[in-house]
C-alpha cells in the first residue's frame, strides 16, 4: 500500500493574501488601520520608555536578592547543584528520548549560554556556563544510553532519579543535620521560593485529586459524601482565605509540639487546594470513559483495582491533559499570593526592593521583569501540554 | 463463606473504619482548638460582632468607626459584591469582543487578540494587580490638584474617579409613580410580545419592546413632573479634593480592571471554544436559506454556542468572585479585607474564619445557581 500523498500547499501571492486577510471589506480595511495605529503607539511607546527612560540597573543589581532571596552568597554553590542535577535529568531525557525533551534541552542550554555571555559577575558566568556543559554532557549519556541493550532498566533508573531529585533538591538547599549546615530565613528565598511551591503543589496534588476524584465516584456513601464535600468547599473559597486560615487557625488546631512553619504551611495550603480543583478535571476524565472499558477489563479478568491502575485511569488523564496543566499553570501563578502571609516570594521581595531608597520608583521595571519571568515559564508549559496532547493524539483515536 | 471475606460486609466495615478515620482527626483538631483556646482564655461566640467596630472603611455603604463590627462587614460583603458584579460585566463584555476577535477574518485582528490572550493569561493576577495599583494607579496618576479631565466633568486622579452622578430631587416623589408603572407595564408589553412570537414562530426581540415603553413612560413622566425630578450632582474642586458625585476609589478602579481584563482573557478563550464548537454547517445551512448576517449569528449559532459556553463561563465568574479577595493586598475594603480587621482587632479567628468562609460559600452557590438557572433555560429541547 503506498502512503497517501499530502494535499498540496495552496502558494498565495503576497498582494492577494494582503487582500484577502487585512483589506477585505472596508470593514475590514479600517479595522485594519486601527490596529496598526494601536500597534505603532503601543511599541512606540513601550520601545521608547524601555529604551531611554527605563532604568534596568535595579534588575541586575537585585538579581541574587529577587531570584534566592536572603540565601547566603557562600551557600550559593547548593542552588547551583540544585541546578545542574535539573540540568543533567533533562539532558539526559533529551539525548535518549529525542523529540520534545531534545527542544527542552536545546532551550535551557542556549539559554545559560546566552546567559553566560552576558556581563554577569565572572563567578555566575561560570556556573552558567558549567550548567551549559553539564547540560551537553547529559545528552551525551543520554545518546549513549539510547543504543544500550536493556532500555527498561535505564528507563526505571532514569524515573527513580527524576522521582528522588525533588526531595534531594530540597535537603541540599535546606541542609540536613551534620552534614550540610542547615540555612536559615526559609520564608525569604525569593524566587525559589515560588519555584519550589509550584513544583511540591504539582507533584502532590495530582495523585491527591486522583484519589479525591476516584473517592467522588465510588459506590460507597460514606467515601463519596465526605469527597464530594471537601471538594466543593474548598471551590467555594478563595486560596487567599485559605491561606489565612492556615497562618492563623493551624496553631490553634494543632499541639504546641507540632508547628510546622510557615512555607510548609503554605505548600500543604496550596497543595490541598489544587487537589480540588484537579478533582474535578480528574472526574471530567473519568466521565469520558465508556462504560464498556469497565466491563471489558472485568471480562479479561482484571479487578477493580487493576482495572482502575491500567485502563480507567490512563485514558482519563490523558483525555484531560490541558485541563491539568491548566491547573498546574494556575497553582503556580497562584505561589504570588504566598507573599500574603508574610513569605518573601519574587513578587514580596520585590515591594522589599521598592522599598529601599536607592530604588525607589522602579516600579514599572520591576513588574516588568516579575512578569516576564512568569510568561515565560507558563507560557513553556503551555507549550508542552499542547505538544504532549498532539503526541498523544488526543482527540483524533 | 466467612462473613469477613464477604464483599459487602468488608463495603461497610470499610465505609465505618473510614468514617471513625476522619471523625477522630476532626475530635482530635476541635480538642486541640479547646485545650489551645482556654489556655489562652477565649471562648467562642458571636457578641463581638455587637460590640462597636471602632476601624474606618472609606468607601461602600454609608459607615463610620461608631458603627458594631457586624455591620462593618456587611459593607465588607456589599464591597465585595460591588467589585464582582462590576467585574462580571466588564469581564463578559470584554471576553466576547476579544473571544469573536479571535475568529475574525482580519488576520491582524485575531493576532492581536491572541497576543492579549496569551499574554493576560500567563502572569499571575496579583501581579497585575499590583501593577494597575501601585504603577499605573499611585506612580504614573497626577496628583489631585491637577486631575486629567475627561469629558463630562470626569476627573481621574491618585484619590481615584470623580463623575457626576442623578441625585433625586423634591420632586422625584411625584416622579416615581411613572417609573413604577413603566415598569409593570413593560413586563407586561414583554409577556404580550413573546405570546404573540410564540404564535407566529417568527423570531424577535422583545425585550426591545420593553425597554422602549419603559423609557417612554418615564420620558412621559419626567415632562409632565414640574421642575427636574433628578439634578446631576458634579463634583467640585474644594481645598483638598473634589465633593459631590460618585467616587471611585483607585483601589476599586485598579481591582475591576485588573480582574475584568484577566477573567475576559479566560472567558475569551471560551467564546471561541463555544463559537468554533458549533458545526460550519449550521452556518451554511442558515444563509442557504437566505437568513441575513446578524440573523445567522443570533438565530442559529449563539443559542448553540451558549449551551457550550455557559457551564465553563460560570466558573470563571465564581473565580471572579473569589479572585476579588485578592483586594486585600491592594487596600480595598472587601468582606476578606474587613473581615480580617475585624480579627485583628477582637482576637477571635475561628469566628472571622468561619464568617469569612461561610459568605463565600453563599455567594459562590448564589451565583452557581442563578447561572444553572439560565443553563437550564438555554439547554437543548430535545424532541
Amino acid at each position: 500500500m503506498t502512503e497517501p500523498l499530502p494535499p498540496p500547499t495552496e502558494r498565495v501571492p503576497v498582494v492577494r493574501w494582503l487582500k484577502r486577510n487585512l483589506f477585505d471589506s472596508w470593514f475590514s480595511t479600517l479595522l485594519t488601520l486601527a490596529a496598526l495605529t494601536l500597534i505603532a503607539t503601543v511599541l512606540h511607546g513601550l520601545g521608547r520608555w524601555a529604551f531611554t527612560t527605563a532604568q534596568w540597573d535595579v534588575i541586575p543589581a537585585n538579581l541574587k536578592l529577587l531570584l534566592v532571596g536572603t540565601y547566603p552568597a557562600e551557600q550559593l554553590w547548593r542552588v547551583w547543584l540544585v541546578v545542574f542535577l535539573l540540568c543533567v535529568l533533562s539532558g539526559f531525557a533529551a539525548g535518549r528520548r529525542r523529540g520534545i525533551f531534545l527542544r527542552i534541552a536545546a532551550v535551557v542550554a542556549a539559554s545559560t549560554f546566552v546567559l553566560g555571555v552576558m556581563p554577569f559577575p565572572l563567578a555566575t558566568r561560570g556556573w552558567l556556563f558549567g550548567c551549559f556543559g553539564v547540560t551537553a554532557v547529559g545528552c551525551g549519556l543520554g545518546a549513549l544510553a539510547r543504543h544500550a541493550r536493556d532500555q527498561s532498566w535505564i528507563r526505571r533508573t532514569e524515573i527513580a532519579l527524576w522521582v528522588v531529585s525533588f526531595p534531594l533538591s530540597l535537603i541540599v538547599l535546606n541542609g540536613i543535620g551534620g552534614i550540610l549546615p542547615v540555612v536559615e530565613g526559609r520564608n525569604q528565598w525569593g524566587f525559589m521560593l515560588n519555584l519550589l511551591g509550584a513544583v511540591s503543589g504539582i507533584g502532590l496534588s495530582l495523585p491527591l485529586g486522583i484519589l479525591l476524584a476516584l473517592g467522588r465516584r465510588s459506590r460507597l456513601p460514606a467515601i463519596r459524601i465526605v469527597c464530594t464535600a471537601y471538594v466543593e468547599l474548598i471551590r467555594g473559597v478563595p486560596l487567599i482565605s485559605l491561606l489565612f486560615m492556615a497562618s492563623i487557625m493551624l496553631q490553634l488546631l494543632l499541639p504546641d509540639s507540632f508547628r510546622p512553619d510557615l512555607v510548609i504551611r503554605a505548600m500543604m495550603t496550596i497543595t490541598l487546594f489544587s487537589a480540588a480543583y484537579m478533582a474535578e478535571n480528574v472526574r471530567g476524565g473519568l466521565q469520558a470513559i465508556p462504560k464498556g472499558q469497565y466491563e471489558a477489563a472485568y471480562a479479561v479478568g482484571l479487578g477493580p483495582t487493576l482495572t482502575t491502575l491500567l485502563i480507567i485511569l490512563p485514558q482519563a488523564l490523558r483525555a484531560v491533559i490541558p485541563a491539568i496543566v491548566g491547573q498546574f499553570i494556575a497553582l503556580f501563578k497562584d505561589t504570588t499570593l504566598f507573599g500574603f502571609i508574610a513569605i518573601l516570594e519574587l513578587l514580596n521581595i520585590s515591594r522589599s526592593v521598592l522599598g529601599n531608597l536607592e530604588w525607589r520608583g522602579r516600579i514599572f521595571e520591576l513588574y516588568v521583569f516579575i512578569g516576564v519571568v512568569f510568561w515565560v515559564l507558563c507560557y513553556a508549559m503551555s507549550y508542552v501540554s499542547r505538544w504532549v496532547e498532539r503526541s498523544l493524539g488526543v482527540g483524533e483515536r | 463463606m466467612a462473613f469477613w471475606r464477604d464483599i459487602r460486609v468488608l463495603r461497610i466495615v470499610g465505609q465505618i473504619v473510614f468514617l471513625a478515620a476522619i471523625a477522630g482527626g476532626v475530635g482530635w483538631l476541635a480538642r486541640n482548638l479547646q485545650a489551645n483556646l482556654s489556655e489562652s482564655g477565649l471562648s467562642i461566640g458571636f457578641h463581638f460582632l455587637r460590640d462597636t467596630a471602632g476601624f474606618p472603611i472609606s468607601e461602600g455603604l454609608a459607615y463610620d468607626p461608631t458603627r458594631v463590627n457586624g455591620y462593618a462587614f456587611w459593607v465588607g460583603i456589599v464591597n465585595t459584591l460591588r467589585v464582582g458584579v462590576v467585574g462580571i460585566i466588564l469581564a463578559t463584555l470584554l471576553g466576547t469582543v476579544i473571544g469573536v476577535a479571535r475568529l475574525s477574518r482580519n488576520w491582524l485582528i485575531r493576532k492581536l487578540a491572541m497576543v492579549y490572550v496569551e499574554t493576560i493569561r500567563n502572569i499571575p493576577l496579583l501581579v497585575q494587580l499590583f501593577f494597575w495599583y501601585f504603577a499605573v494607579m499611585l506612580a504614573a496618576l497626577p496628583m489631585v490638584e491637577d486631575s486629567i479631565r475627561l469629558p463630562g466633568a470626569v476627573f481621574l486622579s491618585r484619590r481615584g474617579l470623580y463623575m457626576p452622578w442623578p441625585v433625586p430631587t423634591e420632586t422625584f416623589g411625584m416622579w416615581a409613580p411613572y417609573l413604577l408603572g413603566g415598569a409593570v407595564l413593560s413586563i407586561g408589553v414583554y409577556i404580550m410580545r413573546r405570546i404573540r412570537l410564540r404564535r407566529v414562530d417568527r423570531p424577535g426581540l422583545p425585550i426591545l419592546w420593553a425597554a422602549c415603553t419603559f423609557l417612554v413612560v418615564a420620558l412621559a413622566g419626567w415632562l409632565v413632573t414640574p421642575g427636574s425630578p433628578l439634578a446631576l450632582d458634579l463634583p467640585v474642586l474644594q481645598r483638598f479634593n473634589y465633593e459631590g458625585g460618585m467616587w471611585l476609589s483607585t483601589p476599586f478602579l485598579a481591582l475591576v480592571i485588573g480582574l475584568a481584563t484577566y477573567t475576559g482573557a479566560f472567558i475569551a478563550e471560551i467564546v471561541r471554544g463555544g463559537i468554533q464548537a458549533v458545526g460550519k454547517g449550521q452556518a451554511e445551512a442558515a444563509r442557504a436559506l437566505g437568513l441575513k448576517h446578524t440573523l445567522v449569528l443570533r438565530l442559529v449559532i449563539l443559542p448553540q454556542a451558549l449551551r457550550v459556553i455557559i457551564p465553563p463561563v460560570t466558573s470563571q465568574y465564581l473565580n471572579l468572585m473569589k479572585n476579588s479577595s485578592l483586594a486585600i493586598l491592594i487596600g480595598y475594603y472587601d468582606l476578606l479585607n474587613v473581615g480580617t480587621t475585624i480579627f485583628n482587632q477582637t482576637g477571635r479567628a475561628v469566628e472571622m474564619i468561619l464568617l469569612i468562609m461561610a459568605s463565600y460559600l453563599v455567594m459562590s452557590l448564589l451565583t452557581s445557581l442563578a447561572m444553572n438557572y439560565y443553563n437550564h433555560k438555554m439547554k437543548l429541547v430535545e424532541r
